[in-house]
């Protein structure tokens, strides 16, 4: 490259993942596409999404609700509902293409080698089961231990994610322990078999934000002792920065901005990342008024013709309208979907 | 669970009390005299007074309730007014064809209920389910008697497979015994089978939409153990409840079932003792009919406890 100042417009890595930062690469998706069946036939809510996480990595996917962020992710496991499909992209774990497995293939994948933490820990554990023996299923399942290994295991996890007195919380059951509690349960359930990806979905917004702190702080150690990598989903940006190396932000189905999070934070290129910076609440800034993106996000059956954000976009011009914008690298590893992104001059963090 | 067992074995106590005053005061109700009934035809005053005296019919109520309890907790039901027969021998010789009938209805039902809820759950809104839905609707619609009457019809007198009437102990013959209580137990299970599907497939649906299936999926484990261990321990608990009632119902509706197959239970006695005035033996299987009810109820809370680990450290 000539000049690396100078972004190269034309080139278009929608369907590449970029290289991971630091480390093998433990799950790399590529052009993933969801659809739902809906009344007005299939809705895309995934469109064409590529993301790589290293060993060792967190990327954290942010986006509003309903952006696709979730599903995503879901796709990757195969835990869609049944009235979703996904007719295109790949997600190679360890060179297996998940979303070629069966269900029964994937189930061998699922726990062992890719684990998931979700939102709710108040509903996520069954009521009806001791945590240590929900625990110990996993590691049964996967590595066909006897109970008594593998209910060591089960105590062992749980003192590994701070636990109090492990062995004797083992047996208790979820209603026993507080939210934050239960969210430490989640990840020793997750952690019990080493996988290389853990996937965690909005795993701090049911907390206190005490215990948030707590429990983002317990996922960075782990994920540093361990050495797997983690798919860190929000919609908080505030979290990000605490504990992502990379973010990807998502809108209406599709990657718009992908970066370091100081590239992300500091340095912005997509107008909805801006938005994203400046509806986030900071120490210092009392008084001012706190900025919101107006308008809602568009259903996925009525997705604009160009840029979606388009119509919420301060930015917009007749250009954006005119046709879908593709994902570009402007530096390497930094990608943005804006037509303006050159032009542009946008806000970062303060 | 052996402290829930005890605390719920005390309520027992107070509860057969009041039972016992209920089951004394209908018979109270009741219109017409008991030693008139007994006296035969034209007879005298004094031979009615002879016989009130005899069975302590003058006695203050709460004398005759004293005496009554007394004989009771001593396991004395009393005598038939009729045939001076005991109580309590009457209804063990009939026994074992009401507890035959309502345990094989009630294994009817759940041999019918039990997958029939669980297809319907995991298949919600395809053809399976509906066809489920319609099936319990059908059978929960069908009277009794009336679905009886088709089973006898078809398979008694048109096909020939089964015996329509009649009843063989089981220590004489299992096979006869089965083959006899087939089409009693399943007019009888058909209305309970269909109300547990229905509960089975609403609480079974209910649990398989919780967050924690979908841990239990994520985890990696299949259908099978997601299905029968992490969703059917908690669907079990309305079902349980459910069946609770089911058993109560089983006992009562079988006596219109014990009548139409003619098979000689508790329902033939009670009802001739109801038409004879036969106080004692109505009050004998009333108490012993909620007596079981109760301990029904003693056994599904204790399910509970199993169940739910909250129920039990509460």
């Amino acid at each position: 490259m000539s000049s690396a100042a100078q972004p190269d417009l034309n080139a278009t890595v929608g369907d590449r993942a970029a290289p991971a930062a630091t480390g093998v690469v433990a799950l790399q998706v590529d052009g993933l596409v969801v659809e739902f069946a809906t009344d007005r036939g299939w809705a895309r809510v995934v469109d064409g999404v590529s993301y790589a996480v290293a060993s060792g990595e967190t990327l954290a996917i942010v986006g509003e609700s309903g952006s696709g962020k979730s599903v995503s992710n879901l796709a990757t496991m195969g835990l869609l509902a049944r009235s979703a499909r996904v007719p295109a992209g790949t997600a190679l774990l360890e060179g297996t293409d998940l979303l070629e497995l069966s269900q029964r293939q994937l189930e061998d994948v699922r726990g062992d080698r890719i684990a998931m933490i979700f939102q709710e820990p108040m509903t996520s554990l069954n009521p009806a089961f001791r945590v240590g023996d929900q625990i110990a299923e996993v590691v049964r399942k996967h590595r066909h231990a006897s109970r008594r290994d593998a209910w060591r295991r089960a105590v062992e996890v749980l003192d590994l994610v701070g636990i109090p007195r492990a062995a004797d919380r083992a047996r208790a059951y979820p209603h026993e322990f507080s939210g934050g509690m239960r969210q430490r349960v989640m990840i020793a359930m997750a952690l019990a078999c080493e996988p290389l990806v853990i996937i965690a979905d909005e795993p701090t917004t049911a907390l206190d934000v005490t215990i948030q702190a707590q429990v983002l702080d317990l996922l960075r150690a782990t994920r540093d002792e361990l050495g797997m990598a983690l798919l860190f989903i929000t919609h908080d940006l505030g979290v990000v920065a605490d504990v992502a190396d990379r973010v990807m932000v998502m809108y209406a189905g599709q990657a718009v901005e992908t970066g370091t999070v100081d590239e992300i934070f500091f340095h912005p290129m997509h107008p909805y990342t801006e938005g994203l910076l400046r509806s986030m609440p900071q120490v210092g800034t009392q008084g001012r008024t706190l900025a919101s993106i107006p308008g809602q996000p568009p259903a996925p059956w009525s997705m604009p013709g160009g840029c979606r954000f388009a119509p919420r976009c301060p930015y917009a011009i007749d250009a954006c309208r005119a046709a879908p914008v593709p994902l570009v690298e402007l530096t390497p590893g930094h990608q943005v979907r804006c037509v303006r992104a050159h032009e542009l001059t946008l806000r970062g963090a303060a | 669970m052996l402290y829930l067992f005890l605390r719920r074995l005390l309520f027992v106590v107070p509860i057969l009390f009041l039972v016992s005053i209920l089951v004394f005061s209908f018979v109270l109700l009741i219109p017409g005299d008991p030693a008139v009934t007994l006296a035969g035809d034209n007879p005298t005053p004094e031979q009615i007074a002879q016989i009130r005296d005899k069975l302590g019919l003058d006695d203050p109520i709460i004398v005759q309730y004293g005496h009554w309890v007394d004989d009771l907790v001593h396991g004395d039901l009393g005598d038939s007014l009729f045939t001076g027969r005991s109580v309590w021998k009457s209804i063990k010789e009939r026994l074992p064809v009401t507890i035959s009938l309502a345990s094989l209805s009630l294994l009817f039902a759940l041999i019918i209920a039990v997958p029939a809820g669980i297809i319907a759950a995991t298949n919600r809104g395809r053809w399976i389910d509906s066809l489920t839905t319609v099936g319990a609707s059908l059978g929960l619609a069908m009277p009794s008697f009336w679905l009886g009457l088709i089973l006898v019809l078809v398979f008694g007198l048109k096909l020939g497979w089964l015996p329509a009437t009649g009843f063989v102990p089981i220590s004489e013959s299992p096979w006869q015994w089965l083959k006899h209580l087939v089409l009693p137990a399943l007019t009888l299970g058909a209305a309970a089978a269909a109300e547990t599907t229905r509960q089975l497939r609403a609480s079974l649906s209910d649990v398989l939409d919780q967050d924690y299936v979908r841990t239990a999926r994520a985890k990696g484990l299949g259908w099978r153990s997601v299905v029968f261990k992490h969703g059917m321990k908690n669907a079990a608990i309305p079902v349980i409840t459910v069946i609770g009632f089911q058993v109560a119902f089983l006992l009562g509706g079988s006596v219109i079932v014990e009548q139409l197959f003619a098979l000689p239970g508790l329902g033939g006695l009670a009802i001739r003792a109801v038409l004879d005035r036969d106080v004692p033996i109505i009050q004998g299987i009333v108490m012993f009919a909620a007596t079981i009810v109760i301990a029904i109820n003693l056994i599904v809370d204790m399910l509970y406890g199993f169940l739910n680990p909250k129920v039990r450290s509460s």
